[in-house]
């Protein structure tokens, strides 16, 4: 297990290295830079500014001198933000992101894993029919749509909440639900293909036969296993609800760090956007260990080689 | 267990019914949303006298709570008035500091800021200022050595002020931030004890005493900047002299705003609080002044008016600003003048703006907006399929044969695009010709029309100050923002020589013969309409004038009783 572990981290970093130079390299060959606007930048000034931020040497230099910031835990500064780095600009983001994707994770589990398991065992009734139907009909209304519906709903007409912003606990109820709602569906599809798929199996009906309540045979013995496929989906799922939806973000004016992938690209704030692809990619990459982890400690078949 | 199936039962009832429910309600609301509005009428032209006296101070009708919460629409890059460049950012800036002077806030005249009083020479190249005992918000004297500093650091090409131009009508301020003279002392002003400041001018500029308000020339704390850098503008070591200070910046959430006790007129200033919210999110805006969290939203976004004009506050008024295409006059047949004429005469201006924006914009004839006091608008002619068609014929192209296919450039977005394929549309129609629609990406677009790589493109010029010479000298030859090829002898030497014009009147004839050559003989460009700016602002914050650079200073603004 632990050099099974030490494998995946070395492997890991590579990744993680390769990603960034990439990323690197794409955002420079793409026209435009920070200091184009519509109104021209006198010529002495715009090579004073870059010049500062040393975007005038040449590329393969400043790539090295990026990683080397890397290695040091530095992301360097805003381009767009003068006297702000992109370590404090992430800094004040992501906890806000973080804390609105957990709340909206808590929701899509609870829903999710409920209606999942609630379908599978009225298997090919009304029950499942409806149930499913409303999944998809989850699965196919984006946030976009959904979260001005709850806010003209609970904040318009019902004034139980407010509207959008950020600070107190009743700003995170609408965006996590409109959030959470999305993934909630995907989790219910999963846990009820893998719940059907393990109720077929032996050892269910052994449990049964030997006169075990259902609910211990649900809770004990079907659910651990039939939550694997939920498992692996969690592991990029979680990394994309922790970094933040930038039309969630946008649409209830929340602080954190899902606009930046789009704005800072837009912006072409490079060392932002960079730190949004690092933050990203890293959660993600850490997480693929966990679920591959945490899958061979929910099914006993599985070993890590 | 029966008793357990009952409950569940009604448990899955009440779901159902709940999901139902909201279902016929969404559908209800799509279907309401969907009703159309009627489109507003063009925005009149206003009039407003020179003359009008400030605002009394509010005496009664104040309510108890003087806190303004508004939607300023973006998050400052930064708070630091040299280095600003967007309204948005200038907006916060003039609640920070204060220049020389500081603009009436309905006519935008110039009324004494810092500077107390002022004598100009009468070729109107000197100025001479004399300040008043103004502080710091840290207690320390502001003197004219503050504005000197600024001054220099603005101009410094080291500091890297992009909007640095607005200080090139100083003697030698140009080359001194173009590098090409290194002594500080050599651009054109200097104290002459702490309380006057002397100012040399290149040439005269009549609008100089509304630039001295504007954020790039308002004095920053020498001794923050020194000790802190580019921190200074944070909460916690952020010194100003204006009519507010920083209290909190929370990015991207909240920026607030307090009252400042050492501001020279505090006792003209009401509110004790200004909460600035960056919300881009237009729909969102709306929604949060519809429930009452935000009492202001600055400027409403176009496809937004229709729903905006519905709800108790909304007002539009002209906008400095005019959206236009460009033509590369050095691709074939946009070189020649009788083609580009026949291109603008061909499109029919006031119907896209009366069918097609419907939010109150003004067809152009013109580059300037007719909202100029003193300057009468230029009048490029009216929409005529006639005429046009037969300068296409004398250009050689009759009923637009041999004619080749141009594309038509606008950086990618809806609004952009439906105008694109309404000038498509009239195009074909009126001359026969076609073009192809081309959208890219907002920075992609900047550089593609920077490098001349298009054949017409969109764009547009909003005004820094209330004078014709803000769009006119776009266009001469070596201006960065020309971007058309477009090179003319004759229209670079009337802006020159208006611009080392004295007398008022006689520049503004210079300035108005450049337009007219620009707009009905040679038009590298050709405009489109004039900007307006649409607001919500609720009936009890009063002192929110209108005016034509959707400027509100807030040391007139308060909040009455219910």
């Amino acid at each position: 297990m632990l050099s099974f572990i030490g494998r995946r981290l070395l492997s890991s970093l590579l990744t993680l290295v390769a990603i960034v130079i990439l990323s690197f390299a794409l955002m420079r060959l793409v026209p435009g830079g920070p200091f184009d606007h519509e109104r021209v930048v006198n010529a002495s000034i715009r090579k004073q500014l870059e010049e500062r931020y040393r975007l005038d040497e040449p590329l393969v230099l400043q790539c090295g001198r990026y990683l080397w910031g890397l290695v040091r835990g530095d992301l360097g500064p805003s381009l767009k933000r003068p006297g702000r780095s992109v370590n404090e600009v992430l800094g004040e983001a992501f906890p806000k992101s973080a804390a609105l994707g957990a709340a909206a994770l808590a929701i899509a589990l609870v829903v999710g894993v409920s209606v999942g398991v609630y379908a599978a065992l009225h298997h090919n009734t009304a029950r499942d029919h409806v149930a499913m139907g409303l999944v998809m009909l989850g699965v196919s209304i984006p946030s976009m749509v959904l979260a001005p519906l709850l806010i003209t709903l609970f904040a318009l007409t019902l004034r139980w909440l407010p509207t959008s912003g950020w600070g107190t606990l009743g700003h995170i109820v609408l965006p996590a639900t409109a959030l959470g709602l999305a993934y909630a569906a995907r989790i219910a599809r999963l846990t009820r293909g893998g719940m059907l798929e393990v109720l077929r199996q032996d050892f269910i009906r052994t449990a049964r036969a030997k006169g075990l309540p259902e609910r211990t045979v649900i809770a004990r013995h079907a659910l651990r296993l039939g939550l694997a496929p939920l498992v692996s989906y969690l592991g990029p799922a979680i990394a994309s609800i922790l970094t933040g939806s930038f039309v969630v973000e946008q649409i209830f004016a929340i602080p954190g760090m899902g606009r930046y992938f789009v704005s800072a690209a837009c912006d072409r704030d490079y060392t932002l956007a960079l730190g949004t692809v690092i933050v990203y990619s890293t959660l993600l990459v850490a997480l693929n260990l966990v679920v591959d982890v945490a899958q061979a400690l929910l099914d006993p078949r599985v070993r890590l080689e | 267990m029966g008793k357990a199936r009952g409950t569940s039962r009604l448990g899955e009832g009440v779901l159902l019914g709940a999901v139902a429910l909201l279902g016929g309600w969404g559908a209800l609301l799509l279907a309401r949303s969907a009703r159309p509005a009627p489109p507003l009428p063009p925005y009149e032209i206003p009039a407003v006298s020179p003359d009008e006296p400030l605002p009394e101070a509010p005496r009664e009708g104040l309510a108890e709570r003087q806190v303004l919460v508004f939607n300023n629409g973006v998050e400052p890059q930064t708070l630091d008035p040299t280095l600003m460049t967007a309204l948005p950012e200038l907006t916060i800036a003039l609640g920070l500091f204060e220049g020389l002077t500081s603009l009436h806030p309905k006519t935008l005249a110039p009324v004494p800021g810092v500077a107390e009083r002022w004598e100009v020479s009468p070729d109107g190249r000197r100025y001479v200022f004399h300040l008043r005992a103004a502080r710091w918000s840290d207690g320390g004297a502001l003197t004219a050595d503050d504005f000197v500093y600024s001054w220099r650091r603005a101009l410094r090409p080291q500091t890297g002020a992009q909007y640095a131009q607005m200080l090139h009508c100083f003697e030698n301020a140009r080359a001194f931030n173009e590098g090409k003279l290194r002594d500080e002392t050599e651009p054109g002003f200097r104290a002459l004890d702490p309380l006057t400041l002397e100012v040399r001018l290149e040439h005269p500029v009549p609008f100089f005493l509304e630039l001295a308000a504007f954020a790039t020339l308002c004095p920053v704390p020498r001794g923050r900047i020194e000790a802190r850098g580019e921190q200074w503008t944070r909460p916690e070591s952020l010194v100003c002299n204006g009519p507010f200070t920083l209290a909190e910046w929370r990015p991207q959430e909240r920026i607030v705003l307090r009252k400042n006790p050492r501001y020279w007129n505090a006792a003209r200033v009401a509110l004790s609080e200004v909460h600035v919210l960056a919300i881009d999110d237009s729909d969102t805006a709306l929604k949060k002044y519809l429930n009452g969290e935000v009492d202001w939203i600055r400027d409403v976004p176009a496809p937004k008016v229709a729903q905006a004009a519905r709800m108790p506050g909304f007002r539009y008024y002209p906008q400095l600003g005019t959206y236009f295409f460009r033509l590369n006059v050095g691709r074939w047949p946009l070189s020649d003048p009788r083609v580009r004429q026949a291109l603008n005469l061909a499109i029919d201006k006031e119907a896209i703006a009366r069918h097609l924006l419907r939010a109150g914009q003004r067809a152009a004839r013109g580059l300037v907006p007719p909202i100029l006091r003193a300057y009468p608008p230029v009048d490029g002619g009216a929409h005529d399929a006639a005429r046009a068609r037969e300068l296409l014929a004398e250009a050689g192209f009759p009923d637009g044969r041999g004619f080749p296919r141009l594309s038509l450039l606008y950086n990618s977005s809806e609004a952009h695009q439906q105008i694109a394929e309404a000038v498509q549309h009239m195009w074909l129609a009126n001359l026969g010709i076609r073009v192809t629609l081309l959208n890219q990406e907002w920075k992609v677009f900047l550089d593609s029309v920077a490098g001349l790589q298009y054949d017409i493109s969109r764009g547009s010029w909003i005004g820094d100050y209330a004078d014709p010479s803000t769009f006119l000298e776009c266009f001469v030859t070596g201006s960065g923002n020309n971007r058309t090829g477009w090179s003319h002898a004759g229209y670079d030497g009337l802006v020159a020589r208006a611009a080392r014009e004295a007398d008022p009147a006689a520049r503004l004839a210079l300035l108005r013969q450049a337009e007219e050559l620009l707009v009905t003989r040679e038009l590298p460009v050709i405009p489109l309409y004039f900007f307006v700016n649409a607001y919500l602002v609720r009936p009890k914050v009063r002192g929110v004038e209108n005016n034509i650079r959707n400027f509100h200073p807030f040391q007139y603004i308060w909040i009455a009783a219910d």
